[in-house]
């Protein structure tokens, strides 16, 4: 069937911030409907809240809008624009409530918009439980038998029927509190009682376990025409019970006979032909591992990041078969972009092992609760190609960037074999390397698939890596290292390193051997048909075998470095930036090369470049691409710290890197460098000191004065940084948070109070073009990408402009920056100073690209290859400011992140962002607050937990908002004090006295918002701590910045009209106001 | 230490791997299967008599050998090619590995080869002939005995020598066996059928005194007019019974219908072909292995349609009789291995044969 040809303009709803469970996969997504929609001329309008995204590129849509993703706002922009069509099953569940919301609210109706794609009575089918349970029972596919029960004997009854273990869900608690799996009576009597008190309803959802199934995966994709594929399946290395999403993954599937593997994929299409979906859709299914006994576990009638990751594993772009399927195309008569040749309708076979590994976020969040359990908690992935197992997995876990090149993680040999044995059985974060661990200590495989139920198919590969370490070692030993053995080492991917590390031959010397006996890698073709038919994607991954399979142009070209796996502090932004300098290249008639691991990402898309190698962001695979491209030089400034980190390696093997070079890189990076450039160009930094003892730092500090910024100096990112504001507090930071010694000393810093101030540039060398200046809402001290960021700035006098222009342009020149800069300032007593440069892109180049309408991702590329600035039309120094104003609000993850505390700080938390744009700061910032997720009553009540050392500052504040009518809720303390100051306080009670208490009300959603500052650095305060995780989880705005506070403050303010009494008569003060009254 | 082992091919390249499986020679056509999954019935199917068969999955053996999965008594390739052979499997199911199976059938394998790089020279050149030895034989003196001919009575080997019945309540049919799978049986048996197997070269009148209710054709090895006889039969029965064909069992239909066959470059094997049905315009994923096709050109002055073609080289997938209950397709609705989205063709097959009969049966009686 051709295009539907009623429908001429579509709306498209992208996912929103990144938050953990909806990452960068939508961006790849909707960037891919956009295109395939455009290719089909359609005219393309889209929206998303984020900026840092390729889709919301004025190039990809006819029309973008970077506003809120709120049923208003989309109302409006309907009613704007009147779209005959509405795409939204590309939006993750963001994009999929919102058009239920539309539905529901009579506005798709109204404005007579089509949602295409699948339906919404098939999405309400599929996220229905009950819906979706009736209609499983009525096509004759098993789900795991449940039943809801208010009593512990209705729970009994149910396990006498289905029998042990048993699932307990309390119904409406958070995060699951007061659930679990109960294996008999006596622990299901205890687990339903204390559910049953936890949930609101006085409810439990009892179901059969299914712990220990296999998990797995089928991506299916369906027609109006019922044409139904599987793009691929995939299994979980983790079974049932840990969610997918924190699972490691495998593709195809390992363990399944073909009878398995087409039972369940025929449940599968069965299910996606029952809910009647067009497009793609997810199947997730648990298998007894015993039997043929299966269970469907979950569908999800949209892309999601299963679809972004198989896309990748496969080659199959199956969002941009469903964007075609959503305006009427059938897969048999769409060509499978991947050979040209054949048909889209077909299933992708492949002749790789794929490896997903996830990535967490727990180096940041040391105390958050690391158990991996039905809740996702991954900020990002990364996936590996090979053509063994091993290969694969090796392969994986040196993209992870987790400081590891081996299955060989140190501190496990730490770990009692008691601590090692609980480890196993309760997954964690590290629990494949513990595997390995365990394996090493000779537990067996049996014992380890009794604790973990991981398939022994897998545990066997895991001990195949042991073994052949042994082997090696002990062949080593006799000097009897054969080029055999060499081979089949990296046909299992060790790396040389790790060869090195276990024979105890020179690093230098295996690599030697290695090239002698011709083993090099060579680098083969993903192309959705096993070498079937002849492929024309440059998708390519590299291996141990004999033939390879690239293509050399001839022509010149040039590697870019991408930014490997989301994390916290290094997300979406820097795969923008790689995707443009892609782009820029290709501009100039350059081949395009990309190096990346990440699945969900446009980078990794293999039309996004000319060339791309799916591989390791890790030295010795990049040197090896190198030396098969022979590239003009590598780019390495926009791959974020990923890739500048391999600079220094890249230089040593002699490759060229373009752009900022290696010295200059060192110098903003090494701090006594980076001291004296500024000394000599006379910019001003904080005082500090370098520390190698606890005592020096003590002496430090006195001298500096308090408080300090302390951070130790080989962590970059803010990670272990802290304000410490007496001696006490350092001390207990220096004993407990860093190791101090002569090889890993400690920065000491003045913390200077003051507006933090960013700028981006871009340098020729001479030339240097500021596109925008950007202010921070929350002071220096809480982390620049936590900061709400405002442009253009709002406090800065245009004589301090004039400075920091000028300071940028001479830290680019004085540090010989060729391609982007960026340097955080603090303005401390109307004097600027400098925090921190870093010579590559940076988070804000995106949002400030988007909003001065200036490319600086391309413009650097091109600066990087040779261009000045004014060649390529632009007027250096700083560009005219724009009439809007644009506001980043950062988005966090904390309900998904147990344990973590909400108070915002040196270190990075926020794990997206958003834009709020408009033409008055205060509506500027309402679109972002609400765009991140806030709700914004504009009445109800304020509770107040300050601190004594920010009570004078917070009394203006907390009027403010009692003048809007807020009622005032605050303990004794804070209470006291604002009543003072002629305020009404509503008294309530501390966290550790009797209900009900602060929290309560919070559980209540009694309190509209919560403002808590810390009560003095960072020493554990645990009511403060409680108060914010109780807001968190009960979804209460809860405010730790006062300066955050002010600008919620502002916006209420301005959407509030005040009821004020008339003034009375007052006697004329004038005489002329007299005559002329 | 495993032994060596070598597979030459007749153009000269020589791949060198680890041996599994037998140790020796073994001669054949090299082809590849692009299924993940499914080496068992891969390598108990007969139409891989004489036949070397590579997977382009790299990992095989993963979830061992059962004792279900079988799709004839015994395994019929020639030789076994992979990348990995998984020492270790693993599923509830399994029995045995891939090496001990082949070992018991005297199947060389060869393993840790290239086989992306095999399937790619097959692509471009077509199948070609091959050896795997684990002998220190030169190179040249192998070249020259992969100048013999390939083998042409693959059907009789592998098909049964005596009829057999799988007795059952429902209809009567007569399945052909050409090297047939179990499979068919499978999904005979599973509709109540009353079965009878024949060999390859039982005549029109034997099957006649069985009084079937209708007629399939199996699969097989090789190409279709190296069986005459069958040809002749079925251009003697044609019409008096339904009759289905599958794979060689299609190809032996179009033969007796007049039309013509041919040898592909390098077939189509595995479990992910679209095949689209003209009737209906749905595509369905087919499980396949031909490496011969019916010349659509040759179709034109016979009683025969097209009604399935394959939709990325638009080869005949399937036919249909213009005046008889008489289709064929050229693809595996038994799935095992592959899909089962087309079993739906035995419903089809089933209603005919009913129909059939009643409409016989409704003939007698008036008369």
């Amino acid at each position: 069937m051709p295009r539907l040809d009623n429908i001429k303009k579509i709306l498209v709803i992208g996912s929103g911030p990144i938050v953990i469970g909806q990452a960068a996969e939508f961006d790849y997504a909707g960037t891919q409907a956009c295109q395939a929609l455009k290719e089909e001329g359609f005219e393309v309008i889209l929206v998303n809240s984020n900026p840092a995204t390729i889709m919301t590129d004025t190039n990809m849509a006819d029309k973008v809008y970077i506003e809120p993703l709120t049923k208003g706002f989309l109302a409006r922009i309907i009613r704007q624009e009147k779209p005959d069509g509405l795409l939204a099953t590309l939006g993750g569940q963001t994009g999929l409530n919102l058009a239920m919301e539309l539905h529901e609210a009579g506005i798709l109706e109204e404005e007579n918009v089509t949602l295409l794609g699948t339906n919404l009575e098939a999405i309400k089918k599929a996220e229905d439980r009950e819906q979706f349970r009736a209609l499983m029972q009525e096509i004759g596919e098993p789900v795991p038998p449940s039943d809801i029960i208010h009593t512990v004997e209705e729970a009994l009854a149910f396990a006498e029927e289905i029998g042990y273990p048993i699932i307990v869900r309390p119904a409406y608690t958070l995060g699951g509190t007061g659930g679990g799996i109960a294996s008999n009576e006596e622990e299901l009597r205890e687990i339903v009682a204390s559910g049953l008190k936890y949930s609101p309803i006085h409810q439990c959802l009892v179901e059969k376990s299914i712990a220990g199934f296999k998990e797995i995966e089928y991506e299916v994709m369906r027609d109006a025409n019922d044409n139904a594929i599987v793009v691929c399946n995939m299994e979980n290395v983790d079974p049932v019970g840990i969610h997918t999403g924190d699972s490691i993954v495998v593709a195809p599937s390992q363990t399944l006979s073909d009878r398995e593997y087409h039972m369940l994929r025929s449940a599968s299409l069965k299910i996606i032909r029952a809910l009647n979906i067009q497009g793609g859709c997810n199947v997730q299914l648990a298998l007894d591992p015993d039997s043929f006994q299966y269970y469907v576990i979950e569908v999800n009638p949209r892309v999601s990041r299963s679809s972004a990751l198989a896309s990748k594993a496969t080659g199959y772009p199956i969002a941009k078969m469903a964007a075609k399927i959503a305006v009427g195309y059938t897969l048999d008569e769409l060509k499978n972009p991947v050979t040209q040749q054949t048909y889209a309708c077909f299933e992708p076979t492949l002749d790789y092992i794929v490896t997903k590994i996830p990535r967490w976020p727990f180096d940041k969040f040391t105390s958050a609760n690391r158990k991996l359990g039905t809740q996702m908690k991954a900020t990002g992935e990364v996936m590996a190609i090979g053509r063994t197992f091993e290969e694969s997995l090796h392969k994986a876990v040196r993209s992870l960037e987790i400081g590891l090149h081996s299955l060989d993680l140190p501190e496990a040999k730490e770990l009692s074999q008691e601590e090692l044995e609980r480890r196993l059985i309760k997954a964690d974060d590290e629990r494949l390397f513990l595997v390995m661990e365990g394996l090493r200590r000779g537990i067996t495989e049996q014992k380890i698939h009794e604790w973990t139920k991981i398939d022994s198919f897998f545990l066997a590969k895991f001990k195949n890596i042991v073994r052949f370490e042994t082997e090696m070692a002990e062949a080593a030993k006799e000097g009897a290292l054969s080029s055999d053995m060499l081979r089949q080492a990296k046909r299992m991917g060790f790396t040389d390193r790790r060869i090195a590390e276990v024979t105890g031959i020179p690093v230098a010397d295996i690599e030697a051997k290695r090239k002698e006996a011709g083993i090099v890698p060579v680098y083969k073709m993903v192309d959705t048909c096993a070498a079937e038919f002849e492929a024309a994607t440059p998708y390519y991954y590299s291996t141990y075998e004999e033939e390879d399979e690239r293509v050399d142009s001839g022509k010149p070209r040039v590697i870019v470095l991408g930014s490997g796996p989301i994390r916290i502090g290094q997300g979406i932004e820097f795969d923008y930036s790689t995707v443009h300098a892609v782009w820029a290249l290709k501009e100039m008639g350059y081949e395009a090369v990309i190096i990346n691991n990440n699945p969900e990402t446009v980078s990794t898309d293999f039309s996004t470049s000319d060339r791309l190698y799916f591989e390791p962001l890790y030295i010795e695979d990049v040197l090896h691409i190198i030396e098969k491209e022979k590239p003009e030089g590598v780019i390495v400034q926009f791959g974020g710290q990923t890739a500048i980190n391999l600079a220094a390696g890249l230089e040593k093997a002699g490759v060229k890197i373009l752009g900022t070079d290696l010295a200059s890189i060192d110098a903003a990076e090494d701090r006594e460098k980076f001291e004296k450039l500024l000394r000599s160009l006379d910019i001003a930094q904080p005082p500090g000191q370098t520390v190698t003892s606890i005592e020096a730092a003590v002496e430090a500090a006195a001298s500096l004065g308090y408080p300090v910024l302390v951070r130790p100096s080989y962590v970059l990112g803010g990670r272990a940084m802290e304000i410490v504001y007496n001696e006490q507090e350092l001390l207990t930071y220096m004993r407990e948070a860093v190791k101090v010694n002569p090889e890993h000393p400690v920065l000491v810093d003045t913390y200077l109070m003051g507006a933090e101030v960013e700028v981006d540039a871009i340098s020729d060398g001479e030339n240097v073009l500021i596109p925008g200046i950007m202010e921070h809402i929350e002071r220096a001290g809480v982390h620049s990408g936590d900061s709400i960021a405002v442009y253009p700035t709002q406090t800065i006098s245009q004589s301090l402009k004039d400075e920091l222009v000028d300071m940028t342009t001479r830290i680019a020149r004085g540090l010989h920056i060729k391609g982007l800069l960026n340097i955080q300032f603090v303005i401390h007593k109307n004097k600027a100073y400098v925090l921190e440069v870093n010579p590559r892109s940076s988070r804000t180049v995106p949002f400030l690209s988007k909003i001065t309408n200036i490319p600086m991702a391309n413009i650097a590329t091109k600066v990087i290859l040779g261009a000045t600035i004014p060649e390529l039309g632009y007027e250096p120094g700083y560009q005219k400011e724009t009439e809007h104003v644009s506001v980043k609000v950062p988005v966090f993850s904390f309900a998904k992140l147990r344990r973590v505390d909400t108070t915002l700080g040196p270190e990075m938390k926020s794990t997206g962002e958003v834009m709020g744009r408009d033409k008055t700061l205060a509506k500027a910032l309402y679109k972002g607050l609400l765009a991140s997720g806030m709700s914004i009553p504009t009445h109800g009540s304020l509770l107040v937990t300050i601190a004594d050392k920010d009570k004078e500052e917070a009394k203006d504040l907390i009027k403010g908002f009692n003048r809007l009518g807020f009622k005032l809720l605050a303990t004794e303390g804070t209470a006291k004090f604002l009543e003072a100051e002629g305020m009404r306080v509503t008294r309530v009670r501390k966290v550790n006295e009797a209900s009900p208490n602060m929290l309560d009300i919070i559980r209540k959603g009694e309190a509209s918002f919560v403002i808590n500052t810390l009560t003095k650095g960072k020493t554990p305060e645990r009511d403060g701590f409680r108060i914010r995780r109780e807001s968190v989880e009960n979804g209460v705005v809860c405010l730790t910045s006062l300066d955050t506070a002010r600008a919620l403050l502002k916006v209420l303010e301005a959407i509030t009209f005040t009821a004020e009494s008339m003034p009375g008569f007052e006697a004329p003060q004038s005489k002329e106001a007299y005559v002329h009254g | 230490m495993k032994k060596q082992a070598r597979l030459v091919l007749e153009d000269g390249t020589v791949f060198t791997g680890k041996s599994f499986g037998a140790q020796g020679e073994s001669l054949g056509e090299v082809v590849f299967n692009t299924g993940i999954t499914g080496y068992q019935e891969v390598l108990s199917d007969p139409s891989y008599c004489g036949q070397i068969v590579t997977m382009t999955y790299p990992l095989i053996g993963n979830y061992g050998i059962n004792r279900d999965d079988f799709e004839t008594m015994r395994p019929f390739v020639h030789g076994f090619v992979v990348r990995e052979h998984c020492e270790v499997h693993s599923n509830w199911r399994s029995e045995q590995t891939v090496d001990s199976l082949l070992k018991e059938y005297n199947i060389p394998g060869i393993e840790e080869v290239d086989t992306r790089k095999l399937t790619r020279i097959i692509r471009q050149h077509g199948t070609l002939k091959g050896l795997i030895t684990t002998s220190d034989e030169p190179v040249e003196s192998l070249l020259e005995k992969l100048k013999a001919p390939l083998m042409e009575d693959q059907v009789a080997r592998v098909s049964t020598k005596n009829m057999f019945a799988a007795p059952g309540r429902g209809s009567k049919i007569v399945l052909v066996d050409f090297g047939a799978k179990y499979g068919i049986l499978r999904e005979l048996i599973k509709r109540g059928c009353d079965v009878i197997v024949v060999p390859y070269n039982v005549t029109a009148d034997e099957i006649r005194r069985i009084r079937p209710d209708g007629i399939m054709l199996s699969n097989g090895p090789g190409d279709p007019k190296n069986v005459p006889k069958a040809i002749r039969m079925i251009q003697e029965i044609l019409g008096e019974y339904p009759l289905f064909g599958i794979c060689l069992g299609h190809q032996l239909l179009a033969l007796a219908c007049g039309a013509d066959t041919h040898k592909m470059k390098f077939g189509h094997r595995g479990g992910n072909h679209p095949v689209k049905e003209l009737a209906t315009g749905r595509t369905y994923i087919t499980s396949q292995n031909h490496g011969y096709a019916v010349s659509k050109e040759s179709l034109t002055d016979t009683d025969l349609e097209i009604s399935h073609i394959a939709l990325n080289d638009g080869t005949v997938e399937g036919l249909t009789h213009k005046k008889y209950p008489a289709f064929s397709v050229q693809y595996h609705p038994e799935a095992a291995p592959g899909p089962y989205d087309s079993d739906y063709l035995f419903d089809r097959f089933l209603e005919q044969v009913a129909k059939f009969t009643k409409e016989e049966k409704n003939y007698a009686a008036t008369r």
